[in-house]
């Protein structure tokens, strides 16, 4: 049914959105309990910052990737020299690009629910015998999976997209970078490759759709099971 | 015995407070809403930190100012149960029941056993529910006897049934006189509902924005002028312990109440200790001892006071021998053809069908 380029691209996409969304999910969960219930000096900073991929063009996200995770920027040279490890033009540094886009999305989301989040239940546990790291696991953790959730599906989606910062640090590498939305582009600037631009369009379109109907199935059954 | 000595100021509001409460037995923090109570139970739980003071629980000093000492309230084992029940959503009433027995000490004693809890509360229809498929009754049921299996050395009850209908308030306040009378450890009762402290608590902690006015038996504090304020004038009325001495041959219960006999229209057991109420409203005071009258309760009282009371009314406070006292609301028009003044003997009357009582079975330890 599918052209292997078209197949390669639509898994190369998945994989690229399900790492970045891996990469995210440990930080973003950080970062909102932060913003969350944290004070500290320097955190109005610290929140812009967090939301800065949402209003930097992605290229100079891709940009400042580069320069620090490049195999001569700081970290990047780091990574390579200790580990052997090389981000820029490969998938892993594709699906970087895409986490640090839609980190914001997860972060806010995340966010929301803890803001929500009845901190009274946190006290109970707390007459109950819990710790802050148990009551974190065992009540706050289960108790704002529906934004987790929420804000992993969005990022997936989103992350299926991502166009900007993943050419710039990734480059548009066959079987390696070159997802979804770079195999469309690809198509459009090769001499007939319109048919193959508009299948590839409509692979998109189809799993855009797929993956916000998945998302409302999964927060209903969520909410289900919480009784709201 | 739970002391508390605490202060703490929240913004403009300063509260302090000074108090006991005995073992086993339940104290009542009395008050109107926004008096402090609920900021005094997330102290005594160990959720909020005091500005200065002391608490101890038996031999356990949970905060001390002075020593810089400060206990975490999940070492404090102290059972709380709020208004709201903060049951866990996520988890069946089975895991919510285990969160406190699963996280205690391993060389903890268990003298509270799972299956006496289940059925004392009827729970066991319950165990596979999850939270929002509870009354509100049900949830504070839950939400207690969670509390219990956490093998607590005091339980704090935050006005438990403020949030359910009168209904509910029903269904739940026996499994509260229940456990009052099992178990073995204080329990602080707050409310700003007479009735409930009336049915539960043998002493009060009378509190007033931030401070407390009066602290002790509840027959004492149930004469006091700061009460008959929050409680409001249809409310005010002496309470008197007695015990149920015999029943009569019309089958009505017969109440020893100081040097008098009460005759209380409820089947009582014998030999129960008993709290009654006896609203001033309902009782009519006699110069003679009246005859052919419908009133059962005929009783020789002595007139300690006479005090200004709402509208054209007076209130009268009368002795009935070994310390028990009557509140009687009389019109001040009747108080001068009668010629009240102290140390008067009079007849107090009261209906038997208007006198409730509550009854409280010693603790068994």
């Amino acid at each position: 049914m599918l052209a292997p380029a078209e197949s390669e691209a639509l898994f190369l996409s998945l994989s690229v959105a399900a790492r970045s969304v891996a990469f995210n999910l440990p930080f973003a969960i950080l970062v909102a309990w932060l913003l969350a219930r944290a004070r500290f000096a320097g955190r109005t900073v610290f929140d812009a910052f967090v939301h800065l991929p949402l209003v930097l063009p992605p290229v100079v996200v891709g940009y400042l990737l580069l320069v620090l995770f490049g195999i001569r920027g700081p970290i990047g040279g780091w990574l390579h020299e200790s580990f052997g490890i090389q981000l820029a033009f490969t998938t892993t540094g594709a699906a970087l690009a895409t986490a640090v886009m839609s980190f914001p999305l997860v972060v806010r989301s995340i966010r929301i629910s803890l803001e929500a989040l009845d901190r009274g239940l946190e006290d109970a546990a707390r007459t109950l015998g819990a710790g802050a790291i148990d009551r974190f696991f065992s009540i706050t953790l289960p108790l704002i999976m529906p934004g987790i959730l929420a804000g992993a599906v969005t990022a997936f989606a989103a992350g299926l997209g991502e166009f900007g910062a993943v050419i710039t640090f990734a480059s548009n590498i066959p079987g390696e970078t070159r997802t979804l939305p770079l195999a469309l582009y690809t198509a459009l600037q090769t001499p007939d490759g319109d048919a193959l631009a508009a299948r590839l369009a409509l692979i998109s379109f189809s799993l855009g759709l797929a993956g916000l109907l998945v998302a409302e199935f999964l927060s209903r059954r969520v909410r289900r099971m919480l009784g709201r | 015995m739970l002391r508390v000595q605490l202060r703490k100021r929240r913004g403009e509001f300063q509260l302090e407070v000074d108090f006991h409460a005995p073992v086993p037995g339940v104290t009542a923090l009395f008050g109107r809403s926004g008096c402090g109570k609920s900021t005094l139970i997330s102290m005594i739980a160990g959720l909020l930190s005091p500005d200065q003071g002391r608490v101890q629980l038996g031999e356990d000093v949970l905060f001390d100012s002075d020593r810089h000492y400060e206990l975490d309230a999940r070492h404090r084992r102290i059972g709380v149960v709020f208004q709201d029940a903060r049951l866990f959503p996520h988890l069946p009433v089975l895991g919510n029941l285990r969160y406190g027995a699963k996280r205690l000490p391993r060389a903890a004693a268990t003298p509270i056993g799972f299956d006496d809890v289940v059925s004392m509360l009827g729970l066991a229809g319950l165990l596979t529910r999850r939270p929002h498929e509870l009354s509100g009754g049900e949830k504070q049921r839950v939400a207690l006897g969670r509390a219990l299996l956490a093998q607590p050395r005091l339980l704090l009850l935050d006005e438990p049934l403020a949030s359910l209908d009168l209904a509910r308030r029903e269904e739940v306040l026996p499994y509260f006189e229940k456990l009052r009378d099992a178990l073995a450890i204080p329990i602080v009762y707050v409310s700003h509902q007479f009735d409930e402290v009336l049915r539960l608590a043998t002493r009060v902690v009378l509190l007033d924005a931030g401070r407390v006015l009066a602290d002790g038996e509840l027959a004492s504090v149930s004469r006091h002028p700061a009460l008959r304020e929050i409680v409001g004038p249809d409310a005010v009325g002496a309470v008197m312990n007695g015990f149920v001495e015999r029943t009569d041959s019309a089958g009505l219960t017969v109440v020893r109440v100081g040097d008098a006999e009460l005759v209380v229209d409820e089947a009582v057991p014998i030999g129960q200790r008993i709290q009654i109420q006896v609203l001033a409203r309902d009782v009519i005071v006699a110069a003679a001892r009246p005859s052919g009258l419908s009133v059962r309760n005929v009783v020789a009282a002595r007139v300690v006071s006479v005090t200004p009371d709402v509208g054209r009314a007076v209130l009268v406070e009368l002795d009935i021998g070994r310390t028990a006292t009557l509140l009687a609301r009389i019109t001040a028009r009747a108080s001068q053809e009668l010629e009240l003044s102290a140390d008067k003997q009079v007849w107090a009357l009261i209906k038997a069908v208007s006198l409730r009582g509550h009854v409280f079975t010693a603790p068994a330890r």
